[in-house]
């Protein structure tokens, strides 16, 4: 049996929009693939090392953003008292970070960090930027010591690579 | 589904759901800002800032929502020329633009605390930016085209464009490096937050809910009386032209 | 009940972000509300005006 006028053009319409949608899909998918290394807020400390070299990002010579957590027992205030070196780690690798300035309220060892600066020629992190990330857990003081001292402390999720 | 295309016949049932829609929306949000803001812990790493998550995380839920059924109305308007679907997406879009409005603000306001940064460019702050300049120029292009059929379809063929944003917005956390932490509560594996803190974000984000219900009732009803008037005062101008001839 | 206040130190930002909420909330709300009322009104004052387009509408209501 045929379709009526109208249930025909109303299929055909629907065909048009879910074509038109595919497409557009796929272009944007397109895009953000290949703006993959410009929408990245940050680069880790692994893949830093692993790309130094990469012509593309010019690590070694441009700003950059460093992201990962701050080792812990690496917080070292100098003499100054602006000034703060830590390492930022991310597992398999890590870098010194030197930074002077105000530090934000959630900056602490184990949380985790991006700091924006440059690399210099001893393969030291020069940052001028620190921002604190914070993970997805949300819980009570008391919750977060309990699973502590029961040793149910999943750690903080983003030291998983 | 025609059955409700009829707007006398949707009149009748937006009736019937209001009454409900407004106390429900009441009590949730009151209960709601009750543990928000009395009955919960703080954080043990944000301390009492955990509080704009109350506003900040319903908020965005609900701007991503209200756009989904915002492109899921145009589809329809633009498919089987559904009568209520255009009206119920021009209805949407300013509360979903209000909803954007709140999850910038308020990410703002708990970013400089906690960040140490009202905003930073990446990809989830910026996805939700667009999505707010998404829902001003769907407003702005309906309201500038005169020929009611002519707006319906131009604003129906821009909400849907825009909706590749929403899975954007959603997954940003996933597919790239962002400085905003990734989902909490609907991933795979469970909510990562502990219950005390849960109840306060779900109440609110239902009372959200019944809030857009409520306001999207209104002024969908506004939307179809203003045709009418629009309608009857041509035919009344209409008369008065054949009398005076 | 002035720690409440003080949230911890960051007052201004939790009730910044609860005052913004409740700004937009709130005027969206009665914007929508006033506008629903004086789109009802505006169409009782013309269906008044024009009763012979008023008898067909009722009709169409009803079926």
């Amino acid at each position: 049996m045929a379709l009526s006028p109208a249930r025909a053009r109303k299929r055909r319409r629907l065909g048009v929009v879910i074509i038109a949608a595919a497409i557009l899909g796929i272009a944007v998918a397109l895009v953000l693939f290949a703006l993959r290394d410009t929408v990245v807020f940050f680069f880790g400390p692994s893949e830093v090392i692993s790309r130094l070299d990469d012509p593309k990002l010019r690590l070694q010579e441009r700003r950059f953003r460093m992201g990962g957590l701050v080792e812990e027992g690496s917080v070292r205030r100098l003499e100054d008292g602006k000034t703060t070196e830590f390492r930022i780690t991310d597992g398999p690798g890590a870098f010194s970070v030197r930074y002077t300035g105000l530090l934000p309220d959630l900056f602490r060892e184990g949380q985790g960090v991006v700091a924006e600066g440059r690399l210099d020629d001893k393969g030291r992190f020069i940052a001028d930027e620190v921002l604190a990330k914070h993970d997805e857990n949300y819980m009570p003081k008391e919750v977060a010591d309990a699973l502590k001292k029961t040793g149910h402390w999943q750690g903080e999720s983003e030291a998983k690579p | 589904m025609h059955r409700f295309a009829n707007p006398a016949r949707f009149q009748r049932l937006a009736s019937i759901i209001l009454p409900w829609s407004d106390v429900l929306t009441a009590g949730l949000l009151v209960s709601g800002l009750y543990f928000a803001l009395f009955a919960s812990p703080a954080d043990y790493q944000q301390g009492e800032t955990v509080r704009i998550m109350y506003i900040h995380v319903p908020a965005a839920w609900m701007a991503m929502f209200t756009y989904s059924v915002m492109a899921a109305a145009s589809a329809a308007s633009l498919i089987w020329k559904h009568p209520l679907a255009d009206v119920a997406a021009r209805a949407a879009a300013p509360i979903g633009a209000g909803f954007t409005a709140i999850a910038l603000i308020t990410g703002m306001l708990w970013g400089e605390p906690m960040w140490g940064t009202w905003w930073v460019w990446d990809a989830r702050l910026t996805s939700v930016l667009i999505l707010f300049f998404l829902y001003l120029g769907y407003m702005a292009l309906v309201n500038a085209i005169e020929n009611p059929a002519a707006a319906a379809r131009a604003g129906a063929i821009l909400a849907l464009v825009g909706f590749v944003n929403i899975p954007i917005i959603k997954f940003s956390v996933d597919w790239w490096n962002t400085l905003h932490q990734p989902a909490s509560v609907i991933k795979m594996g469970g909510p990562s937050i502990a219950p005390s803190m849960l109840l306060p974000l779900v109440l609110m984000a239902l009372g959200f809910h019944f809030y857009f219900v409520s306001v999207l009732l209104r002024r969908m009803r506004s939307e179809l009386d203003l045709a009418r008037v629009r309608a009857l005062e041509d035919a009344i101008a209409l008369n008065s032209e054949e009398a005076a001839a | 009940m002035s720690s409440f206040f003080a949230m911890g130190g960051y007052a201004f930002y939790v009730w910044s972000s609860y005052g913004a909420a409740l700004l937009i909330l709130g005027g969206i709300a009665i914007f929508s509300m006033a506008r629903a009322r004086q789109a009802s009104r505006r169409l009782e004052e013309l269906k008044r005006a024009a009763p012979h387009r008023r008898r067909r509408e009722e009709a169409a209501d009803g079926a």
